[in-house]
């Protein structure tokens, strides 16, 4: 299996002008590296998601995400923002981003990785590692470590 | 304290083990046991039966229907969105704890109820776990499909009122298939009626969707695909035969409840891959059509005739009592045969053109305004005792209600009928009531806030709905808010049998 995130997926300063253009931004990553077929399927399964109830987080977290037939492998995208993004969450913006992009027809391994990684997004650690880091590339090794694959 | 919890969200990939570790760690910090199942796509290990044995409180914790809830019924239990418990998991687990203590398991709910429900500001529904709990999830399910039916078409038919004063039900159809099987499309770009009617038009036949897509979703909240097709059309057939919303509601239960039997039987090998696309809903639709047809349909039409009859015959007395009477029946089923008796009897009236028929038209109209204003009113003052979908068709209901558009407050009675059809019953029955003793009167059968000008004596008559208004608001709000209290466990045998069935 092909790692969750690598280091051209990790944007650590990631555009913030409004939810969509982080969004998109990040959704351009995965398909440059050939994890997303198609951007605007993407961005519509990803769309559809956010309508149904804001993905912000307490704690200023955004996690966009959606199982699409336009994603090829579970990927992770991560930005970062320091003026922050809004994505709905009642305490306001959020300076990190999480972009989960699960397959239509993902099978148990691949879910469990994305499993696995949502458990850490709720911590305290894990976040703070990534609001510290300076290296995209420690980035991606960093959350691979975290989720065991 | 031995605690278990369901995570569920509706893609399953992300809120669900984010809640499922935020409820753990919480349970942890607190000196409890926790187990979490994550009804995710990453596969769920169920409980054990000694877990579900052991365990002193669950929490619910999902955006979508648990999976095989009543495992739980013996358990106390703490309801809440899958949100909640990522950023609230440490108030989750004292919740559950305070209710375990309060309330030991495998007993029922003491009367009163539990303390730790008191706080509203929690924002923590805990609804019963039985029967009353599914009710109100499939209902809301049908709701939630039908809110943009309402808005669209009703605001539309409103346009259309407003652009053409209340003559605009009588305007051509746009398009009109004449003698000779011809199309005649009669519309003129010059004329301002001819975009009034054509907003009108667009909006009720939006409109005729309602009720079918109502009874639709229904259906499919309770069995799924199958049971879409049985639904819809039970819910047309609730239109065609006049059975109205209420009449919808109970083709959509019964669509789902025929599909759920029937998907109990194992079919044969051969059968097993056509059941969900041919077999489930062609019988499906054949037993739900031929109930709706021949049980609901024809003693409705029987009642709506008799209805009107016994109107004709009250005609004479107190026209006070009237007034009430007729309120209490346009608010009673929304666009439904009720309130089309009431409204019927109102327009049959405007012919005679005595004071009286005008006063029973005005008050009529009036009466019909005030759901739509009410429920309005009740989702500004206390929006966290209605659903987002809710406080959304609330923006709408004020245009609709002022517009005389009664079936704007049918996604609120669809989605908790036993609270707010009694509510909206009796403030329109105020306003009907008021309207007649102010003696206001009206000449036109429709047209809302549009036609205040045609009425006799307007600041009474406005005074008469927003006083119908203010009491239907206080009454929603007052039952709504008192659902919050005392139902938690009752155990899943007695659960139907106790009153607040929707609740």
């Amino acid at each position: 299996m092909t790692a969750l995130i690598t280091a051209d997926l990790v944007d650590l300063d990631v555009p913030s002008g409004d939810r969509k253009s982080t969004v998109a931004a990040l959704a351009q990553r995965l398909v440059d590296a050939g994890r997303v077929t198609d951007l605007d399927t993407f961005l519509a399964d990803i769309e559809a998601r956010e309508s149904q109830m804001p993905t912000g987080l307490e704690g200023g977290i955004g996690i966009p995400h959606c199982r699409s037939a336009a994603v090829t492998e579970p990927s992770l995208a991560f930005g970062r923002s320091s003026s922050g993004v809004d994505f709905g969450a009642e305490d306001g913006p959020a300076d990190l981003v999480f972009m989960i992009a699960a397959p239509e027809g993902g099978n148990t391994d691949h879910m469990t990785v994305l499993a696995a990684l949502a458990r850490r997004l709720v911590r305290k650690s894990f976040t703070g590692e990534l609001r510290g880091a300076t290296d995209p590339a420690a980035v991606a090794s960093f959350i691979q470590q975290e989720v065991g694959a | 304290m031995k605690l278990l919890a369901v995570t569920a969200c509706p893609t399953g990939i992300a809120h669900t083990y984010m809640a499922a570790e935020a409820l753990e760690v919480a349970a942890e910090e607190a000196g409890h046991e926790m187990v979490v199942e994550t009804q995710g796509s990453a596969g769920s290990t169920p409980f054990t039966a000694e877990q579900l044995a052991e365990a002193d409180a669950i929490i619910l914790a999902a955006d979508v229907e648990v999976r095989d809830k009543d495992r739980f019924a013996h358990l106390p239990t703490i309801t809440s969105p899958v949100k909640k418990a990522i950023g609230g998991a440490a108030g989750l687990v004292e919740q559950a704890v305070a209710k375990a203590t309060a309330q030991p398991k495998g007993t029922p709910a003491a009367a009163g109820g539990a303390p730790a429900d008191d706080d509203r500001d929690m924002a923590v529904k805990s609804f019963g776990t039985g029967f009353g709990s599914k009710l109100r999830g499939w209902l809301m399910t049908g709701v939630s499909y039908v809110i943009p039916f309402v808005a669209a078409g009703g605001l539309l038919i409103a346009l259309g009122f407003a652009l053409g004063g209340y003559q605009i039900t009588e305007a051509p159809d746009i398009v009109a298939i004449g003698d000779d099987n011809v199309s005649v499309l009669s519309f003129d770009p010059g004329s301002l009626t001819s975009w009034a009617a054509l907003s009108f038009q667009i909006g009720g036949l939006a409109f005729g969707f309602l009720v079918p897509v109502l009874a639709g979703f229904i259906a499919y909240a309770i069995a799924d695909r199958p049971a879409l097709v049985p639904g819809f059309v039970g819910g047309m057939i609730a239109v065609q035969t006049g059975a109205g919303f209420l009449g919808g509601l109970v083709a959509g239960l019964l669509a789902g409840a025929v599909i759920y039997g029937l998907k109990l039987w194992q079919p044969p090998r051969a059968l097993a891959g056509i059941m969900p696309v041919l077999v489930l809903p062609l019988i499906g639709t054949a037993v739900v059509g031929a109930i709706m047809f021949l049980v609901v349909g024809q003693p409705l039409a029987a009642a709506t005739t008799g209805l009107t009859n016994w109107l004709n015959g009250l005609s004479g007395t107190n026209a006070l009592l009237l007034g009430a009477l007729l309120g209490l029946m346009m608010a009673f089923d929304m666009g439904g045969p009720v309130n089309k008796a009431a409204y019927a009897f109102a327009v049959a009236g405007l012919s005679t053109g005595s004071e009286t028929a005008l006063m029973i038209m005005a008050a009529v109209m009036a009466a019909g305004m005030v759901p739509p204003l009410a429920l309005a009113l009740a989702t500004v003052v206390r929006k966290n005792l209605f659903t987002k979908p809710e406080q959304e068709n609330g923006r709408a209901a004020w245009l609709l209600g002022a517009s005389f558009i009664t079936e704007g407050a049918i996604p609120f009675a669809a989605a908790d009928p036993l609270r707010v059809i009694p509510s909206i019953m009796a403030g329109s029955a105020v306003t009907g009531t008021l309207s007649m003793a102010f003696g206001s009167t009206l000449r036109a059968p429709h047209g809302g806030i549009f036609v205040v000008p045609l009425i006799g004596n307007p600041f009474a008559y406005l005074l008469a709905i927003v006083a119908g208004t203010l009491v239907s608001a206080f009454l929603v709000i007052a039952l709504k808010s008192a659902r919050r209290t005392p139902e938690a466990t009752a155990d899943a045998g007695a659960a139907p049998a106790t009153a607040p069935v929707a609740g």
